[in-house]
C-alpha cells in the first residue's frame, strides 16, 4: 500500500474518531480535545497531498490551520472557564438555559 | 516494506492514543493521550518531508495548546467526571451517527485501498522554502493571522477577567 494512501486512510479514522467524541461525550473539555483531534486528522490530510503533488501549498495551510487551532483553544477555554465559574458544571447537557 | 511495517506500527499508535482520547474516563488521561497522538503525527510529517511542521507540532500542539488544556482541567479540577457522565454514552439516536461514520470510514477506505495515489513528488520543503513562501504568496493571510492571534489574546483576557467591585 502506498505511503500516501495510508495517511490518508489514518486522517479518515482518526477524523471518525474525533466526530464520535464530539457527539458522544458530555464534559465540554473533551469535546474541545475532539475538535483537535479532528483538525489533526485534517492537518494529516494536507501533508500527505502536498507530499503526493509535491507543492508546499499544503504545508501552509497546515502552518494556518495551527495558528487558527491555538487562538480558538485559548478563546473556547477561556469560555469553558466562565461557564464554570458560574455554572459550577463543564457537562454541555447543563447548559440548556438558552432553551426555549 | 520496511517503511511500510514503520507506518503500520505508527498508524497503530496513532489509532489506539485516539480511541484512549475517546473512551477515558479521566480528562487528564485524555488530555495525555491527545499529546500521544500529536506526537505521531510529528513523526508522521517527519516521513512526508514536512520538518517544519513536524517541529511546530511539538512546540505549538503539544507543547503549548495540550499544557494550556491540563492547566484548565487542574483549574477546574474536573479530572475526575461524575459517575454519570463516564465514558461514552450512547442513547439510541446517536446509533444513526454512529453507523453514518462507520459508512463514511468505510467508503472512504475502500476508496483508498483499490486505487493508488501513484508515486510521491520531490520538492524542497525546508524551513528557508516555507518562510519564503509565508511572507511572498501567503504574506496577507500571515499578517491576519497576526491579527486573529492579538483578538483571541485579548478575547481569552477579558473573558476570564473576574468584574472589578
Amino acid at each position: 500500500m502506498n505511503p500516501i494512501n495510508f495517511i490518508v486512510a489514518l486522517s479518515a479514522i482518526l477524523f471518525a474518531i474525533g466526530v464520535l467524541g464530539v457527539l458522544t461525550r458530555r464534559n465540554a473539555i473533551l469535546i474541545f480535545m475532539s475538535v483537535e483531534l479532528m483538525l489533526n486528522a485534517a492537518n494529516l490530510a494536507f501533508v500527505a497531498f502536498a507530499r503526493k503533488w509535491g507543492e508546499l501549498d499544503g504545508q501552509m495551510f497546515v502552518f494556518f490551520v495551527m495558528t487558527v487551532a491555538a487562538a480558538e483553544v485559548a478563546v473556547g477555554l477561556a469560555l469553558i472557564v466562565t461557564i464554570f465559574r458560574t455554572r459550577r458544571s463543564t457537562d454541555v447537557d447543563d447548559l440548556s438555559q438558552l432553551k426555549g | 516494506m520496511n517503511e511500510l511495517l514503520v507506518y503500520i506500527l505508527l498508524g497503530a499508535v496513532s489509532v489506539v492514543a485516539a480511541l484512549g482520547l475517546l473512551f477515558s474516563r479521566n480528562a487528564i488521561y485524555a488530555a495525555l493521550f491527545l499529546v500521544l497522538n500529536f506526537g505521531v503525527a510529528a513523526v508522521f510529517y517527519l516521513l512526508m518531508n514536512a520538518p517544519f511542521l513536524a517541529v511546530i507540532q511539538i512546540s505549538v500542539y503539544a507543547g503549548a495548546i495540550m499544557v494550556l488544556f491540563v492547566f484548565v482541567i487542574m483549574l477546574l479540577g474536573a479530572e475526575q467526571l461524575p459517575a454519570a457522565d463516564t465514558g461514552v454514552r450512547i442513547k439510541a439516536s446517536r446509533f444513526v451517527i454512529i453507523a453514518g461514520v462507520a459508512v463514511l470510514v468505510a467508503s472512504v477506505m475502500y476508496a483508498l485501498l483499490t486505487q493508488s495515489s501513484g508515486e510521491a513528488a520531490t520538492y524542497a520543503s525546508d524551513p528557508a522554502a516555507i518562510g519564503v513562501m509565508l511572507y511572498t504568496q501567503y504574506a496577507f493571510p500571515f499578517e491576519a493571522v497576526s491579527v486573529l492571534l492579538l483578538a483571541a489574546m485579548v478575547g481569552a483576557v477579558v473573558l476570564t477577567t473576574r468584574d472589578a467591585k
